[in-house]
Protein backbone atom coordinates (compact mmCIF):
# COMPACT_ATOMS: atom_id res chain seq x y z
CA UNK A 1 0.00 0.00 0.00
CA UNK A 2 2.39 2.15 1.24
CA UNK A 3 4.63 1.94 -2.31
CA UNK A 4 1.91 2.38 -4.29
CA UNK A 5 0.82 5.28 -1.78
CA UNK A 6 4.88 6.88 -2.87
CA UNK A 7 3.96 6.14 -6.38
CA UNK A 8 0.98 8.39 -6.97
CA UNK A 9 2.32 11.25 -4.43
CA UNK A 10 5.17 11.07 -6.88
CA UNK A 11 3.40 11.49 -9.86
CA UNK A 12 1.43 14.15 -8.12
CA UNK A 13 4.60 16.00 -7.36
CA UNK A 14 5.94 15.69 -11.23
CA UNK A 15 2.53 16.67 -12.99
CA UNK A 16 2.42 19.58 -10.14
CA UNK A 17 6.07 20.67 -11.13
CA UNK A 18 5.72 20.59 -15.11
CA UNK A 19 2.34 22.26 -14.83
CA UNK A 20 3.70 25.08 -12.69
CA UNK A 21 7.01 25.81 -14.83
CA UNK A 22 5.07 25.50 -18.49
CA UNK A 23 1.23 25.58 -18.42
CA UNK A 24 0.74 28.78 -15.76
CA UNK A 25 3.41 30.89 -16.80
CA UNK A 26 0.79 32.05 -19.18
CA UNK A 27 -1.64 32.80 -16.79
CA UNK A 28 0.64 34.24 -14.14
CA UNK A 29 -0.06 37.37 -12.32
CA UNK A 30 3.41 39.43 -12.78
CA UNK A 31 5.38 36.23 -13.03
CA UNK A 32 3.29 34.90 -9.26
CA UNK A 33 2.13 31.02 -10.27
CA UNK A 34 0.45 29.12 -8.00
CA UNK A 35 2.46 26.56 -6.38
CA UNK A 36 1.14 23.21 -6.87
CA UNK A 37 3.90 21.36 -5.48
CA UNK A 38 2.32 23.00 -2.31
CA UNK A 39 -1.28 21.78 -2.82
CA UNK A 40 -0.14 18.15 -3.17
CA UNK A 41 1.55 18.29 0.11
CA UNK A 42 -0.54 20.08 1.99
CA UNK A 43 -3.39 17.79 0.48
CA UNK A 44 -1.18 14.39 1.79
CA UNK A 45 -0.93 16.11 4.93
CA UNK A 46 -4.22 16.85 5.88
CA UNK A 47 -5.29 13.09 4.69
CA UNK A 48 -2.17 10.55 5.29
CA UNK A 49 -0.34 10.14 8.73
CA UNK A 50 2.38 13.16 9.36
CA UNK A 51 5.87 10.99 8.76
CA UNK A 52 4.42 10.05 5.06
CA UNK A 53 3.56 13.80 4.50
CA UNK A 54 7.03 15.01 6.08
CA UNK A 55 9.05 12.93 3.49
CA UNK A 56 6.72 14.30 0.76
CA UNK A 57 7.37 17.62 1.95
CA UNK A 58 11.12 17.45 1.74
CA UNK A 59 10.84 15.56 -1.75
CA UNK A 60 8.57 17.73 -3.44
CA UNK A 61 11.16 20.73 -2.05
CA UNK A 62 14.21 19.26 -3.84
CA UNK A 63 12.52 18.71 -6.75
CA UNK A 64 11.81 22.42 -6.88
CA UNK A 65 15.09 22.95 -6.17
CA UNK A 66 16.61 21.21 -8.59
CA UNK A 67 14.42 21.02 -11.75
CA UNK A 68 15.15 23.47 -14.63
CA UNK A 69 14.54 26.95 -14.26
CA UNK A 70 15.66 27.16 -10.71
CA UNK A 71 18.77 28.53 -10.22
CA UNK A 72 18.49 29.26 -6.48
CA UNK A 73 20.54 28.04 -3.64
CA UNK A 74 19.39 24.27 -3.06
CA UNK A 75 17.23 23.32 -0.43
CA UNK A 76 14.93 26.56 0.19
CA UNK A 77 12.04 24.55 -1.19
CA UNK A 78 12.88 21.74 1.03
CA UNK A 79 13.26 23.75 3.99
CA UNK A 80 9.75 25.35 3.42
CA UNK A 81 7.92 22.75 2.34
CA UNK A 82 9.14 20.42 5.02
CA UNK A 83 8.21 23.15 7.71
CA UNK A 84 4.40 23.60 5.67
CA UNK A 85 3.67 20.13 5.66
CA UNK A 86 4.05 19.85 9.07
CA UNK A 87 2.18 22.79 10.61
CA UNK A 88 -0.49 21.18 8.11
CA UNK A 89 -0.18 18.16 9.64
CA UNK A 90 -0.39 19.56 12.80
CA UNK A 91 -3.67 21.06 11.66
CA UNK A 92 -5.16 17.90 10.93
CA UNK A 93 -7.74 16.21 13.46
CA UNK A 94 -8.61 12.70 13.13
CA UNK A 95 -11.68 13.47 10.89
CA UNK A 96 -12.53 14.81 7.56
CA UNK A 97 -11.59 18.73 7.40
CA UNK A 98 -14.38 21.00 6.11
CA UNK A 99 -14.25 22.70 3.54
CA UNK A 100 -13.43 25.99 5.42
CA UNK A 101 -10.81 24.48 7.20
CA UNK A 102 -8.99 22.88 3.80
CA UNK A 103 -8.99 26.73 2.03
CA UNK A 104 -7.98 28.09 5.55
CA UNK A 105 -4.91 25.38 5.71
CA UNK A 106 -3.77 26.48 2.60
CA UNK A 107 -4.35 30.17 3.09
CA UNK A 108 -1.58 29.86 5.86
CA UNK A 109 0.31 26.99 4.16
CA UNK A 110 0.77 29.00 1.24
CA UNK A 111 1.68 32.00 3.13
CA UNK A 112 4.59 30.11 5.59
CA UNK A 113 6.21 28.62 2.49
CA UNK A 114 6.46 31.91 0.35
CA UNK A 115 7.68 33.30 3.33
CA UNK A 116 10.14 30.94 4.87
CA UNK A 117 11.16 30.98 1.30
CA UNK A 118 11.80 34.72 1.12
CA UNK A 119 13.53 35.01 4.36
CA UNK A 120 15.78 32.00 3.45
CA UNK A 121 17.19 34.09 0.43
CA UNK A 122 17.45 37.37 2.22
CA UNK A 123 19.22 35.31 5.29
CA UNK A 124 21.26 33.97 2.11
CA UNK A 125 21.03 37.61 0.23
CA UNK A 126 20.49 35.18 -2.58
CA UNK A 127 18.99 37.93 -4.67
CA UNK A 128 19.12 40.42 -2.86
CA UNK A 129 15.20 41.96 -3.24
CA UNK A 130 12.91 44.80 -1.41
CA UNK A 131 10.39 43.73 1.75
CA UNK A 132 7.55 45.83 -0.65
CA UNK A 133 8.47 43.37 -3.31
CA UNK A 134 8.37 40.42 -1.27
CA UNK A 135 5.18 40.53 0.33
CA UNK A 136 2.63 41.86 -2.69
CA UNK A 137 4.25 37.99 -4.32
CA UNK A 138 3.66 36.80 -0.95
CA UNK A 139 0.24 37.80 -1.01
CA UNK A 140 -0.09 36.93 -4.99
CA UNK A 141 0.60 33.65 -4.24
CA UNK A 142 -1.72 33.00 -1.27
CA UNK A 143 -4.50 34.07 -3.42
CA UNK A 144 -4.02 32.22 -6.31
CA UNK A 145 -3.39 28.79 -3.81
CA UNK A 146 -6.58 29.62 -2.89
CA UNK A 147 -8.06 30.12 -6.00
CA UNK A 148 -6.66 26.60 -6.90
CA UNK A 149 -7.77 24.84 -3.59
CA UNK A 150 -11.22 23.89 -4.92
CA UNK A 151 -10.30 22.04 -7.89
CA UNK A 152 -7.15 20.74 -6.34
CA UNK A 153 -7.74 19.90 -2.72
CA UNK A 154 -10.82 17.35 -2.98
CA UNK A 155 -9.87 15.10 -5.91
CA UNK A 156 -5.94 15.09 -4.24
CA UNK A 157 -7.05 14.22 -0.97
CA UNK A 158 -9.80 11.57 -2.33
CA UNK A 159 -6.50 10.05 -3.57
CA UNK A 160 -4.31 9.93 -0.55
CA UNK A 161 -8.04 8.79 1.00
CA UNK A 162 -8.74 5.83 -0.02
CA UNK A 163 -4.64 4.88 -0.50
CA UNK A 164 -3.97 5.37 2.94
CA UNK A 165 -7.44 4.25 5.15
CA UNK A 166 -7.12 7.37 7.63
CA UNK A 167 -10.41 7.56 8.42
CA UNK A 168 -10.97 3.99 7.87
CA UNK A 169 -15.01 3.71 7.21
CA UNK A 170 -15.55 6.53 4.76
CA UNK B 1 -16.67 19.84 -0.42
CA UNK B 2 -19.78 20.77 1.82
CA UNK B 3 -19.95 17.36 2.55
CA UNK B 4 -16.50 16.78 4.06
CA UNK B 5 -18.47 17.72 7.62
CA UNK B 6 -20.29 15.21 10.00
CA UNK B 7 -20.11 12.04 9.42
CA UNK B 8 -17.51 11.15 11.54
CA UNK B 9 -17.60 13.25 14.52
CA UNK B 10 -18.03 10.83 17.21
CA UNK B 11 -14.71 8.96 15.72
CA UNK B 12 -12.97 11.95 16.52
CA UNK B 13 -13.29 11.56 20.18
CA UNK B 14 -12.59 7.60 20.02
CA UNK B 15 -9.87 8.61 17.96
CA UNK B 16 -8.19 11.03 19.87
CA UNK B 17 -6.35 8.81 22.18
CA UNK B 18 -5.07 6.96 19.13
CA UNK B 19 -3.78 10.75 18.00
CA UNK B 20 -0.95 11.28 20.29
CA UNK B 21 0.49 7.98 18.95
CA UNK B 22 -0.13 7.84 15.68
CA UNK B 23 -0.71 11.49 14.22
CA UNK B 24 1.15 13.62 16.08
CA UNK B 25 3.29 15.15 13.53
CA UNK B 26 6.99 13.33 14.73
CA UNK B 27 9.62 16.34 15.89
CA UNK B 28 12.51 14.01 15.41
CA UNK B 29 11.48 13.58 11.53
CA UNK B 30 10.79 17.06 11.52
CA UNK B 31 14.29 18.01 12.73
CA UNK B 32 16.00 15.40 10.53
CA UNK B 33 14.86 16.92 7.28
CA UNK B 34 15.31 20.28 8.18
CA UNK B 35 18.68 19.94 9.29
CA UNK B 36 18.79 17.92 5.82
CA UNK B 37 17.86 20.91 4.35
CA UNK B 38 20.24 23.24 5.74
CA UNK B 39 23.17 20.92 4.97
CA UNK B 40 21.70 21.31 1.53
CA UNK B 41 21.77 24.57 1.66
CA UNK B 42 25.20 24.91 3.03
CA UNK B 43 26.63 22.89 0.57
CA UNK B 44 25.29 24.96 -2.63
CA UNK B 45 26.00 27.97 -1.34
CA UNK B 46 30.37 27.00 -0.15
CA UNK B 47 30.46 24.85 -3.31
CA UNK B 48 29.59 28.23 -5.27
CA UNK B 49 30.40 27.53 -8.81
CA UNK B 50 31.73 24.03 -8.19
CA UNK B 51 28.29 23.23 -6.28
CA UNK B 52 28.45 19.17 -5.28
CA UNK B 53 24.78 19.33 -6.29
CA UNK B 54 25.59 20.33 -9.85
CA UNK B 55 25.73 16.70 -11.13
CA UNK B 56 21.98 16.43 -9.09
CA UNK B 57 20.89 19.39 -11.28
CA UNK B 58 21.74 18.02 -14.05
CA UNK B 59 20.04 14.36 -13.33
CA UNK B 60 16.86 15.86 -12.16
CA UNK B 61 17.23 18.44 -15.52
CA UNK B 62 17.56 15.66 -18.02
CA UNK B 63 14.57 14.05 -16.25
CA UNK B 64 12.33 16.96 -16.49
CA UNK B 65 13.71 18.39 -19.64
CA UNK B 66 11.33 16.19 -21.95
CA UNK B 67 8.53 16.46 -19.97
CA UNK B 68 8.84 19.89 -19.75
CA UNK B 69 9.56 20.06 -23.84
CA UNK B 70 5.92 17.72 -24.18
CA UNK B 71 4.14 19.98 -21.57
CA UNK B 72 4.98 22.98 -23.64
CA UNK B 73 4.07 21.48 -26.85
CA UNK B 74 0.99 20.52 -25.60
CA UNK B 75 0.36 23.85 -24.14
CA UNK B 76 1.25 26.14 -27.06
CA UNK B 77 -1.95 25.75 -29.16
CA UNK B 78 -4.19 26.99 -25.98
CA UNK B 79 -1.99 29.82 -24.74
CA UNK B 80 -2.82 31.24 -28.85
CA UNK B 81 -6.43 30.99 -28.44
CA UNK B 82 -6.58 34.28 -27.06
CA UNK B 83 -4.99 35.54 -30.07
CA UNK B 84 -7.87 34.39 -32.11
CA UNK B 85 -10.61 36.27 -30.54
CA UNK B 86 -9.17 39.63 -31.33
CA UNK B 87 -11.77 41.60 -32.79
CA UNK B 88 -11.31 43.57 -35.89
CA UNK B 89 -11.57 46.62 -34.16
CA UNK B 90 -8.27 45.87 -31.45
CA UNK B 91 -6.34 44.80 -35.17
CA UNK B 92 -7.58 48.26 -36.79
CA UNK B 93 -6.42 49.60 -33.32
CA UNK B 94 -3.13 48.02 -33.69
CA UNK B 95 -2.63 48.77 -37.41
CA UNK B 96 -2.54 52.22 -36.57
CA UNK B 97 -0.31 51.65 -33.12
CA UNK B 98 2.18 50.31 -35.45
CA UNK B 99 1.93 52.79 -38.44
CA UNK B 100 2.54 55.55 -36.25
CA UNK B 101 5.33 53.63 -34.83
CA UNK B 102 6.83 52.98 -37.72
CA UNK B 103 6.77 57.29 -38.86
CA UNK B 104 8.26 57.51 -35.54
CA UNK B 105 11.35 55.45 -36.16
CA UNK B 106 11.48 56.36 -39.92
CA UNK B 107 11.92 59.61 -38.01
CA UNK B 108 14.56 58.87 -35.89
CA UNK B 109 16.51 57.02 -38.54
CA UNK B 110 16.55 60.09 -40.48
CA UNK B 111 17.61 62.48 -37.81
CA UNK B 112 20.20 60.18 -35.90
CA UNK B 113 21.83 59.59 -38.65
CA UNK B 114 25.73 60.27 -37.63
CA UNK B 115 25.41 58.48 -34.43
CA UNK B 116 24.24 55.32 -36.73
CA UNK B 117 26.84 55.86 -38.98
CA UNK B 118 29.47 56.13 -36.24
CA UNK B 119 27.98 52.88 -34.65
CA UNK B 120 27.64 51.14 -37.49
CA UNK B 121 31.01 51.98 -38.68
CA UNK B 122 32.20 50.66 -35.24
CA UNK B 123 30.51 47.65 -35.48
CA UNK B 124 32.47 46.96 -39.00
CA UNK B 125 35.67 48.20 -37.42
CA UNK B 126 35.35 45.42 -34.76
CA UNK B 127 33.80 42.36 -36.87
CA UNK B 128 36.35 43.20 -39.77
CA UNK B 129 39.14 43.46 -37.02
CA UNK B 130 38.02 39.91 -35.74
CA UNK B 131 35.85 37.75 -37.26
CA UNK B 132 32.45 37.07 -35.14
CA UNK B 133 31.16 34.17 -37.68
CA UNK B 134 28.41 33.52 -34.87
CA UNK B 135 25.62 31.27 -35.86
CA UNK B 136 22.75 30.90 -34.03
CA UNK B 137 20.77 27.82 -32.75
CA UNK B 138 16.92 28.44 -33.16
CA UNK B 139 14.78 27.08 -29.53
CA UNK B 140 11.67 27.82 -27.88
CA UNK B 141 11.00 28.71 -24.59
CA UNK B 142 9.24 26.01 -22.60
CA UNK B 143 9.36 26.50 -19.21
CA UNK B 144 9.49 29.50 -16.62
CA UNK B 145 10.78 29.96 -13.36
CA UNK B 146 8.05 31.25 -11.07
CA UNK B 147 8.63 34.75 -9.13
CA UNK B 148 8.11 33.31 -5.97
CA UNK B 149 11.53 31.86 -5.84
CA UNK B 150 12.99 34.95 -6.91
CA UNK B 151 15.03 33.80 -10.33
CA UNK B 152 14.07 35.08 -13.47
CA UNK B 153 15.18 31.71 -15.45
CA UNK B 154 13.65 30.18 -18.21
CA UNK B 155 14.14 26.28 -20.03
CA UNK B 156 14.83 26.24 -23.37
CA UNK B 157 14.13 22.83 -25.59
CA UNK B 158 17.40 22.83 -27.25
CA UNK B 159 20.61 21.23 -25.08
CA UNK B 160 24.19 20.00 -25.38
CA UNK B 161 22.58 18.06 -28.44
CA UNK B 162 22.30 20.80 -29.93
CA UNK B 163 25.65 22.14 -29.24
CA UNK B 164 25.08 24.41 -26.47
CA UNK B 165 27.19 24.86 -23.36
CA UNK B 166 27.29 27.16 -20.31
CA UNK B 167 27.92 31.03 -20.81
CA UNK B 168 26.30 30.83 -23.95
CA UNK B 169 24.34 34.35 -25.32
CA UNK B 170 21.13 33.74 -26.28
CA UNK B 171 19.42 36.57 -27.93
CA UNK B 172 16.11 37.19 -29.73
CA UNK B 173 14.99 39.01 -32.89
CA UNK B 174 14.87 41.98 -30.57
CA UNK B 175 17.86 42.14 -28.60
CA UNK B 176 20.14 40.21 -25.95
CA UNK B 177 17.98 37.82 -23.79
CA UNK B 178 20.44 36.05 -21.18
CA UNK B 179 22.99 33.62 -21.09
CA UNK B 180 23.00 29.65 -20.65
CA UNK B 181 23.64 28.72 -16.95
CA UNK B 182 23.76 24.77 -17.24
CA UNK B 183 22.85 22.39 -20.07
CA UNK B 184 21.10 18.93 -19.93
CA UNK B 185 20.75 16.60 -23.02
CA UNK B 186 17.85 18.21 -24.59
CA UNK B 187 17.49 21.45 -22.34
CA UNK B 188 19.25 24.50 -21.15
CA UNK B 189 18.44 27.43 -18.24
CA UNK B 190 18.92 30.74 -19.17
CA UNK B 191 19.53 33.17 -16.92
CA UNK B 192 17.60 36.64 -17.84
CA UNK B 193 19.16 39.95 -17.83
CA UNK B 194 16.35 41.08 -15.80
CA UNK B 195 17.30 38.90 -12.70
CA UNK B 196 19.03 41.16 -10.24
CA UNK B 197 22.13 38.35 -10.14
CA UNK B 198 22.85 38.77 -14.26
CA UNK B 199 25.51 41.30 -14.86
CA UNK B 200 26.52 42.41 -18.78
CA UNK B 201 29.04 44.35 -19.72
CA UNK B 202 27.07 47.03 -21.84
CA UNK B 203 28.54 49.61 -23.87
CA UNK B 204 26.94 53.29 -24.73
CA UNK B 205 25.96 53.51 -28.76
CA UNK B 206 27.02 56.92 -29.27
CA UNK B 207 29.86 57.55 -27.23
CA UNK B 208 31.09 53.88 -26.76
CA UNK B 209 31.59 54.36 -23.08
CA UNK B 210 31.61 51.04 -21.02
CA UNK B 211 29.72 50.10 -18.01
CA UNK B 212 27.80 47.28 -16.38
CA UNK B 213 23.99 46.48 -17.15
CA UNK B 214 22.11 44.77 -14.23
CA UNK B 215 18.86 43.43 -13.70
CA UNK B 216 16.69 45.36 -10.99
CA UNK B 217 14.81 42.09 -10.14
CA UNK B 218 11.61 44.06 -9.39
CA UNK B 219 8.06 43.01 -9.73
CA UNK B 220 7.30 45.71 -11.97
CA UNK B 221 7.95 45.20 -15.33
CA UNK B 222 8.59 48.79 -16.39
CA UNK B 223 11.71 49.02 -14.26
CA UNK B 224 14.28 48.46 -16.81
CA UNK B 225 17.60 47.37 -16.07
CA UNK B 226 20.29 49.30 -14.02
CA UNK B 227 23.71 50.97 -16.35
CA UNK B 228 26.43 52.38 -14.23
CA UNK B 229 29.03 53.72 -16.38
CA UNK B 230 32.57 53.03 -15.62
CA UNK B 231 33.87 56.57 -16.27
CA UNK B 232 31.83 59.17 -13.96
CA UNK B 233 31.97 61.80 -15.69
CA UNK B 234 30.02 61.03 -18.90
CA UNK B 235 26.49 61.43 -18.94
CA UNK B 236 24.77 58.97 -21.35
CA UNK B 237 22.15 61.04 -23.32
CA UNK B 238 18.76 59.64 -23.00
CA UNK B 239 17.45 57.02 -26.27
CA UNK B 240 20.45 56.12 -26.34
CA UNK B 241 21.09 52.62 -27.64
CA UNK B 242 22.84 50.18 -25.16
CA UNK B 243 24.86 47.02 -26.87
CA UNK B 244 26.88 44.46 -25.08
CA UNK B 245 30.40 45.21 -24.68
CA UNK B 246 31.81 41.24 -24.86
CA UNK B 247 34.77 39.98 -23.72
CA UNK B 248 37.09 36.95 -25.09
CA UNK B 249 36.66 34.48 -21.91
CA UNK B 250 32.95 36.17 -20.75
CA UNK B 251 29.49 34.78 -21.36
CA UNK B 252 28.25 37.59 -23.45
CA UNK B 253 29.46 38.34 -27.02
CA UNK B 254 29.98 41.51 -28.33
CA UNK B 255 27.51 44.10 -30.06
CA UNK B 256 24.14 42.51 -29.45
CA UNK B 257 21.58 45.19 -28.69
CA UNK B 258 20.74 45.37 -24.91
CA UNK B 259 18.01 48.45 -24.70
CA UNK B 260 17.43 51.74 -24.49
CA UNK B 261 18.34 54.37 -21.89
CA UNK B 262 15.30 56.19 -20.99
CA UNK B 263 16.35 58.02 -17.21
CA UNK B 264 19.49 59.30 -16.16
CA UNK B 265 19.80 59.81 -12.92
CA UNK B 266 23.86 61.42 -11.16
CA UNK B 267 24.69 60.48 -8.19
CA UNK B 268 27.05 62.73 -6.11
CA UNK B 269 28.15 60.63 -3.51
CA UNK B 270 29.02 57.36 -5.62
CA UNK B 271 30.38 60.07 -8.13
CA UNK B 272 28.58 57.59 -10.88
CA UNK B 273 26.19 57.94 -13.50
CA UNK B 274 23.02 55.54 -13.20
CA UNK B 275 21.02 55.51 -16.09
CA UNK B 276 17.97 53.20 -16.55
CA UNK B 277 17.36 50.71 -19.79
CA UNK B 278 14.46 49.53 -20.77
CA UNK B 279 15.27 45.97 -23.00
CA UNK B 280 14.33 45.53 -26.14
CA UNK B 281 13.12 42.17 -25.62
CA UNK B 282 9.73 41.75 -23.90
CA UNK B 283 10.23 39.01 -21.03
CA UNK B 284 6.57 38.45 -20.84
CA UNK B 285 6.22 36.84 -23.67
CA UNK B 286 9.22 35.25 -24.67
CA UNK B 287 8.76 32.30 -26.94
CA UNK B 288 11.39 31.81 -29.96
CA UNK B 289 15.22 32.27 -29.23
CA UNK B 290 18.34 31.53 -30.86
CA UNK B 291 21.29 30.74 -29.03
CA UNK B 292 24.90 32.33 -29.92
CA UNK B 293 27.50 29.13 -31.06
CA UNK B 294 30.77 29.21 -33.04
CA UNK B 295 30.38 29.01 -36.77
CA UNK B 296 30.14 25.19 -37.83
CA UNK B 297 29.23 23.99 -34.31
CA UNK B 298 27.48 20.24 -34.83
CA UNK B 299 23.77 20.17 -34.06
CA UNK B 300 20.77 18.35 -33.98
CA UNK B 301 18.99 20.58 -35.49
CA UNK B 302 19.17 23.64 -38.12
CA UNK B 303 21.66 26.11 -37.34
CA UNK B 304 20.81 29.56 -38.55
CA UNK B 305 24.57 30.34 -40.12
CA UNK B 306 25.99 34.42 -40.09
CA UNK B 307 25.43 35.02 -43.57
CA UNK B 308 21.71 34.02 -42.89
CA UNK B 309 21.73 30.56 -44.75
CA UNK B 310 20.42 27.62 -43.04
CA UNK B 311 22.36 24.81 -42.66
Amino acid sequence: MSVVRWAVALVAVTLALVLQVTLFPHVAWHGVVPNLCLLVVVAAALTVEAPFALLLGFTAGVALDLAPPADHVAGRWALALTIVAFLAARVRQDVRPTALAVVGTVAAASFAATSVFALSGMVLSDPATSVTGLLQVVLVAVLWDVLLTPFVLPPLMRLFGRLGPQWAAT
Amino acid sequence: MGSLGGPDRERRWRGIDSLDARSRPPRSLLVALVLASVTLITLDVSGGQSSPLEPARRAVGEAFGPAQSAAATAVRPFTSVPAWFRSKGDLAEEVRDLEAANADLREQVQTAGVDRNRLQQYDELTSAAEDLGHALVPARVVALGSRQSQSFTVTIDAGSDAGLGPDMTVVNNDGLVGRILRVTRTTATVLLITDPESTVGGRVGSSSEVGFVTGSGSLDEDAGLDLRLLDGTVVPARDDAVVTWGSENGPYERGVPIGRITEVYSSVREASQRAVVAPYVDFSSLDVVGVMVPSGTTSDRAVIEADGSLR
